[in-house]
Parts: structure tokens; C-alpha cells; sequence
């Protein structure tokens, strides 16, 4: 029984994430793009596209209250216990890791949440991108089971 | 509704979406860490995951069913500029443990240190990124 409500649960916040991506416009590489492009405001050739950091704002407001109430719980509802992240050190390939995907992020106006979602779409670029960034991440890997 | 309010309420269902996963099942909703994980976890997690990212794929369709339109995507670059890109997402989100989502959205609300300097770190180097490739191009 709990199996199938964590199954459901799963399901209902991926669909959840999926639409709050569409509404917000952050599947439309231009508009990410557009964010990060801060010059583009300074030289006057294009307005800077705030919209992402009113997305973020919205998402880290609204989460921060959910992750606020599950610190007052003994347990999620349908799991043992709460699986959070334990190493809090940054360091190098923390920092190294986000770089690399910032330029990645920078070039394509994608990231892997609305790259994986658009896969709905069709479009055959999003197709491309999620499969490079599939082989991106098995390539990471074998350098990790190396290192 | 013009695009700011569209995305702060877009914002407020993907942060509904981050506490619906931590509250029901004790996850942090991740991307680049749980697509990566279904190539790796076994048994129930892996299900769970999967069901997570069936979901996430049918949101597009589900709005697109909903509202009438597919949401709007202009691609910023060619097929072999995307190659790249997806390789250094892939490669550069599992090095630095998360992207937008994971360090973004659930790590700032969990208001981590390291979180924020993921974020600052991929913010900083997308907006250089885009910087040069406009002086370049």
C-alpha cells in the first residue's frame, strides 16, 4: 500500500514539476538564454529577461515552506526517513561540476529539468541535447569509478 | 497572464512539486540526480524515480491538453553547439552533484552553503558564457 502511494506520489510531483516548467516559460531555451544574457541589457542591443529569477524566486519560496513543515516531522508520509545530502564541503569538483555546466547551460539554454520534460514535445534538438547529456553524465561516471 | 506572473506561478508549482517530494517521500527533487540514478539504483528506488520522471515528461503534454498550446521553445543553437552543451551539462551536473533544480531551487530552500555556491558558481559562468558568445558571434 505504501509502495503504491510513493509510486503515486512520485508520479504527481513529477507531473507537478512538469507544469510548473510549462507555465513558467523555462522550457523556451531563448528566454533562459535571455536571462543570462546581462550584457545584452548594458549595450542596449536586447532588454534583459528577468523571468527566470521570478521562477526561481517562486520555487525556493514555496519549497522553503514544504522543506520549513518537514523538519517538524518525525518522517515522510510514505518513507522510512528523509534522504538528505550529507557532505556540506565546497570544494573543487563542486565548484569545477558548476562551472562546466554553466557553459553548457549558457551555450544551449537548457538544462537537464526542462531538456527531460520537452522530451514530450518531440522536438528532435531537445532529443539531441538529452542524449548528449545522457552520455555526459555515464562519461562522469567512469572518470568517477577511475578517480 | 503577461510572463512574470506566468512564471512565478510556474516558480510556485515546481516549488510545490520540491516539498510535495520531500513531505510524501523523504526526496530532494533533483533532476540531474535522479535521471542519473535510474541507470544506476535497483529495485523500488529505481521505480520510484521513473515514475518521478514519467511525470515530468507528461507536464508539457498535460498543459499542452489543458491549455490548447504547447509551451513555447525558440532553440538558441545548432545540433553540434547542443552536442556540446549536453555533454558539459551531463558531465559538469554530476561533478558538482546538481543543477538548477537540485542546488537551485531545493538546496537554496534548505538554505546549504554549498547549494548557494552552485549556484552562484553556474549562474556566474552561464552569464560569462553567454557574454563571450555574444562579443564572439
Amino acid at each position: 500500500m505504501t509502495t503504491a502511494l510513493r509510486l503515486l506520489a512520485a508520479l504527481a510531483a513529477g507531473l507537478t514539476f512538469g507544469l510548473g516548467l510549462s507555465l513558467s516559460g523555462m522550457l523556451d531555451p531563448a528566454r533562459v538564454q535571455g536571462f543570462l544574457d546581462v550584457t545584452g541589457a548594458f549595450d542596449g542591443r536586447e532588454a534583459w529577461d528577468p523571468t527566470l529569477a521570478f521562477v526561481l524566486g517562486g520555487a525556493v519560496s514555496v519549497a522553503g515552506l514544504g522543506y520549513a513543515l518537514a523538519r517538524r516531522l518525525p518522517r515522510p508520509a510514505f518513507a522510512p526517513a528523509f534522504d538528505l545530502p550529507t557532505n556540506r564541503r565546497i570544494d573543487r569538483p563542486l565548484i569545477g561540476g558548476a562551472a562546466l555546466f554553466g557553459i553548457g547551460w549558457g551555450l544551449s539554454g537548457l538544462c537537464p529539468g526542462p531538456a527531460v520534460a520537452a522530451l514530450s514535445t518531440g522536438a528532435l534538438p531537445v532529443a539531441v541535447f538529452v542524449a548528449a547529456m545522457l552520455v555526459g553524465m555515464m562519461a562522469h561516471h567512469r572518470f568517477a569509478a577511475r578517480a | 497572464m503577461n510572463t512574470y506572473a506566468s512564471g512565478l506561478a510556474g516558480g510556485a508549482l515546481i516549488g510545490l512539486s520540491v516539498a510535495l517530494l520531500m513531505l510524501l517521500n523523504g526526496r530532494i527533487a533533483g533532476i540531474s540526480g535522479l535521471v542519473a540514478g535510474l541507470g544506476r539504483d535497483r529495485g523500488l528506488r529505481r521505480w520510484v524515480d521513473t515514475a518521478f520522471v514519467a511525470g515530468l515528461i507528461a507536464g508539457p503534454a498535460v498543459f499542452a491538453l489543458i491549455t490548447g498550446a504547447w509551451p513555447t521553445m525558440r532553440f538558441v543553437a545548432g545540433l553540434p553547439i547542443l552536442v556540446v552543451a549536453g555533454l558539459l551539462v551531463g558531465f559538469g551536473t554530476r561533478l558538482g552533484s546538481g543543477c538548477t533544480s537540485g542546488h537551485g531551487v531545493a538546496g537554496l530552500a534548505r538554505l546549504s552553503p554549498r547549494s548557494l555556491a552552485a549556484v552562484l558558481t553556474f549562474l556566474g559562468s552561464g552569464m560569462l558564457t553567454v557574454a563571450l558568445l555574444r562579443a564572439l558571434v
